[in-house]
């Protein structure tokens, strides 16, 4: 449906966007995910039209965007400030984009009233934003991009400026709203919990590049790089040397690297990095019987810290290395200096394109 | 957005600083604001009288009134009065309205500028202030006489055979007061204009809004304050005014400022002068109530 085909944007002496290839297909729930200054929000803002790119082209549905001004496409979006109306009430912003495509007045107020009905806010047409609360706003930001049925609609943080302990509900608002509609949403956000849990693809953008596009299992599970390793989740990065039998030598850790798929792509002797998701790791006290695993090494516990369903343990390794472990709280935590073997299965190692 | 917080109470230990803050002020308005003020009115309420000084005031010996309210009536009746004022209210309402007109684009142009062009470009906006507020009237007479810059050029040009009549026209009197008054429009609509929030432009064209509709709908509306703060920051000195309309406009153009002048030094009619004041006073009072009231709707 959005198709960008080699987008590249400077500003200055920045790159924000590095000849970026995305598509995005219809009715789909897409999260770019990136840090501050990863080029996230310069994409948005081209694909809307308030910028324009140094070199590629954005095609919709076929036709280029690019020679379009903001106001002919057919695309909307929703800003991290939300950019209501201070002048209009709640009523009149929601029917700004409808009075500009200029329906008539029965339909309008017939949509505008739907509109509202969708995000739960009857009743409150003839308020104006600011006695609104900050949630309130956000559903009036959403009703007002979702009135004109944009075929696209972009999502500028559209969670970051709620509290933490809204952030859950609205979001599977967003993505109820998202499926009512079959508007294809494509969320800006640095937050990865809220791109895993929203989005049906993930891209992850690193300094104006996209590095991996993929469903959120699959982003989290095998990430490409050690950016969007440490991005997602914070999985332990492993270094070491490739054995001719394809496992990985890892003096850091003692012990010898066996993913699902032996390390092939590599020349023997050659450095490489893997990453380890912390909750696929088992813990086991000194004396116990480890379960058989492919995967095993022996460490002491130096840190514990109960976060609630999960506790996350430091263990420290004499090679070096210290690796994240998280389990539930509900097996009982080990006790700082404790002896302790680790284990985890093959397929829970991914080897790192760099 | 988040809520704003609610706001924080003011602590009221601070009343004595606070007092010591506004004490210079409150002074400073009671001696150079409301006593002259006050003295006006007393001078507007007494009777002419040929003597040092010209009139009697309104209250004798032992604080008898003897005073006359005849020179409130005189301006309330007397054509020639009521005339001049409602003159100087339009010449005042053309010359903010033109203002207006011309300092908008400016001001929204410098707004929109880089923000490392703002400040050179609002230097050039004050720049005529540099010069002598007369030197600068005086280059228009030099520019707009029969044998002036302006005629000579288009002599020279072929346009025209006879000097075309510009200096002591209402053109020229407007040319003035435009050129004197517009810095007074640009400064307060730039900084309604500085503060605005892109955003809001950039959603009302993202929602099918062509560029003249965004200002029509987005860009003015949400700029009134600083409309109607340029506006009366021209009007009011404006309807004032004499020297620019004396020196460049049409003599038979009598405006209140000039016509109070003639009262005051001329026919040394200082109750008749004094009541003028008073009157055009109260008149621009008025408006700047009413734009108080609505800045305060806006809250």
């Amino acid at each position: 449906m959005l198709r960008a085909e080699g987008v590249a944007k400077r500003f200055g002496a920045t790159m924000a966007l590095d000849g970026l290839d995305l598509e995005i297909a219809p009715g789909e729930f897409f999260a770019l995910l990136g840090g501050s200054g990863s080029g996230k929000t310069t994409l948005l803002r081209l694909i809307a039209g308030f910028e324009t790119p140094d070199a590629g082209r954005l095609l919709l549905e076929g036709r280029d965007l690019v020679p379009l001004p903001p106001h002919a496409r057919p695309v909307t979006m929703m800003f991290q400030s939300y950019a209501l109306f201070p002048h209009l009430t709640v009523s009149d912003n929601v029917a700004y984009g409808l009075r500009r495509a200029g329906v008539p007045r029965e339909e309008r107020r017939r949509r505008v009233a739907e509109a509202l009905a969708l995000v739960r806010l009857e009743g409150f047409g003839h308020r104006r934003p600011h006695q609104l609360s900050g949630g309130q706003r956000q559903r009036v930001a959403l009703a007002r991009s979702l009135v004109v049925r944009p075929r696209l609609l972009l999502l500028d943080e559209p969670l970051g400026a709620l509290d933490a302990s809204l952030r859950e509900a609205t979001g599977f608002e967003l993505r109820t709203l998202q499926r009512a509609t079959g508007a294809a949403f494509v969320m800006v956000t640095h937050d990865q919990t809220e791109a895993m849990a929203l989005a049906d693809r993930i891209g992850v953008l690193e300094r104006g590049r996209l590095v991996q596009v993929g469903p959120p299992t699959e982003v989290y599970e095998r990430p490409a790089t050690r950016f969007v390793a440490g991005f997602l989740g914070g999985a332990n990065l492993l270094s070491g040397v490739v054995r001719p039998d394809g496992g990985v030598d890892c003096a850091e850790v003692g012990c010898v690297l066996r993913a699902a798929v032996p390390v092939t792509a590599h020349p023997a002797g050659a450095a490489v990095t893997l990453a380890l998701r912390p909750e696929r790791i088992r813990m086991q006290a000194e004396g116990a019987q480890p379960p058989e695993e492919t995967n095993a090494a022996r460490g002491t516990v130096a840190e514990v810290a109960f976060r609630g369903e999960l506790s996350t343990a430091l263990v420290r390794f004499d090679g070096g290395a210290t690796l994240r472990v998280s389990r539930p709280s509900a097996e009982g935590a080990p006790e700082r200096g404790a002896q302790v073997t680790l284990t985890w299965p093959a397929e829970a190692l991914t080897v790192l394109a760099d | 957005m988040r809520d704003p917080a609610p706001s924080l109470p003011v602590p009221r230990r601070l009343a004595p600083r606070r007092l010591a803050i506004l004490l210079p002020a409150w002074a400073w308005l009671a001696l150079f604001v409301a006593a002259p003020a006050l003295v006006l009115l007393g001078i507007a309420l007494g009777h002419y009288d040929t003597g040092v000084p010209p009139f009697q005031p309104p209250f004798g010996p032992g604080g008898a009134w003897q005073g006359t309210f005849a020179n409130f009536v005189a301006i309330a009746t007397d054509p020639f009065y009521r005339d001049s004022f409602l003159r100087s209210l339009l010449v005042a309402f053309v010359t903010a309205s033109l203002c207006l007109l011309i300092g908008y684009p400016m001001a929204l142009a410098i707004a929109r500028a880089p923000e490392a062009r703002r400040t050179p470009l609002l230097l050039a906006v004050l720049l005529p202030f540099w010069t002598g507020f007369l030197i600068r009237v005086g280059a228009w007479i030099g520019l707009l006489r029969d044998e002036g810059w302006l005629n000579g050029v288009l002599r020279v040009l072929g346009v025209i055979e006879a000097p075309l009549p510009l200096l002591y026209t209402s053109l020229a009197m407007y040319v003035g007061m435009v050129h004197a008054y517009l810095p007074f429009a640009v400064l307060p609509l730039y900084a309604t204009l500085a503060r605005r929030d892109p955003a809001l432009e950039e959603a009302a064209a993202d929602l099918g809004a062509r560029p003249a509709v965004v200002f029509l709908t987005v860009t003015l509306p949400l700029s009134a304050p600083g409309v109607a703060a340029a506006f009366l920051l021209v009007f009011i000195p404006a309807a004032g005014e004499f020297v620019i309309p004396d020196l460049l406009g049409p003599p038979e153009a009598q405006l209140v400022g000039r016509v109070l002048w003639g009262e005051f030094f001329q026919n040394r009619d200082w109750p008749l002068a004094a009541a003028l004041a008073v009157v055009l006073l109260v008149v621009l009072i008025l408006p700047i109530r009413l734009f108080q009231r609505l800045e305060a709707e806006q809250r």
